[in-house]
């Protein structure tokens, strides 16, 4: 099962690259084939009944919030970059998060360092470590409801 | 067409040309590792919208670049900042650093 979801999955990424030709459907067969046995045994998902309902979440909810947050973000960027003397108030905090598996923690993390003013620098457990242009909190659960609640929320359902 | 495709595009350009200001103007190296991250994965982004108007055909390779950058440009920028914060001094403008208790806080001074 496993096999086959990695074969399919990089099948269609590399027909989708290449386009819809028999010599690269047969290239493609073949690579994919070679790479699911050397990567199959890392990978790990589970799929299950509910995997269109959370990708329906996935793409209705967490991707227009996330796009929203990168044009925030951008906008802030800006607003710093230009201004005379630039407003900074750094420093490295640590927030708490409930998701469990290591893509959820993965995409939290990118959603974390494409929002304002904020960086994910490591992971150790459930304990993420931001860098943020400006501090607003002084205690772990402020700075978690700062910066990650919105995808904390969101995330929790997609990835149970 | 041709014109939404061209104002995409330079909103693109836009973009990236903050996310060098950026790299240049910022204090430290974690706020010039901040800039950077964010105005290119935005530039990016617009680019590649806008050359998917002037070629809709393309759309489909469009949306997996999108997808890689989207994955990969944040990675990037974390290992590059963790590496930044074991190998240099600390910036001196720090307000709270609570990364300290991780690598032990041997890496100041």
């Amino acid at each position: 099962m496993k096999y086959v979801a990695t074969f399919l999955v990089l099948f269609v990424i590399y027909i989708l690259l290449a386009g819809w030709v028999i010599d690269e459907l047969i290239l493609g067969a073949v690579i994919a084939l070679i790479l699911t046995l050397i990567i199959a045994k890392y990978v790990d998902y589970k799929i299950d009944y509910l995997l269109p309902y959370r990708l329906l979440v996935f793409i209705v909810v967490y991707i227009p919030v996330f796009l929203w947050q990168l044009v925030l973000s951008n906008l802030n960027v800006a607003r710093r970059v230009l201004s005379i003397d630039i407003p900074v108030n750094p420093g490295f905090v640590k927030i708490k998060t409930e998701l469990k598996g290591d893509f959820a923690k993965l995409i939290l993390a990118n959603s974390i360092t494409l929002t304002p003013g904020t960086l994910s620098v490591d992971v150790k457990g459930d304990t993420l470590y931001i860098h943020t242009i400006d501090v607003k909190g002084s205690s772990i659960e402020e700075n978690t409801e700062h910066i990650s609640a919105v995808f904390e929320r969101i995330l929790g359902v997609v990835f149970k | 067409m041709e014109i939404v495709s061209t104002v995409f595009m330079i909103i693109g350009g836009l973009f990236y040309l903050l996310g060098g200001l950026g790299i240049l103007r910022m204090p430290d190296t974690f706020d010039r590792i901040q800039a950077g991250t964010k105005a290119t994965t935005l530039g990016a982004f617009s680019l590649l919208i806008g050359i998917t108007f002037a070629h809709p055909d393309w759309w489909l390779k469009i949306l997996l670049i999108i997808i890689f950058i989207v994955l990969a440009n944040p990675i990037g920028s974390s290992v590059l900042a963790k590496a930044a914060y074991l190998s240099f001094e600390k910036p001196s403008n720090l307000v709270t650093d609570e990364l300290e208790d991780v690598f032990g806080g041997d890496t100041n001074d």
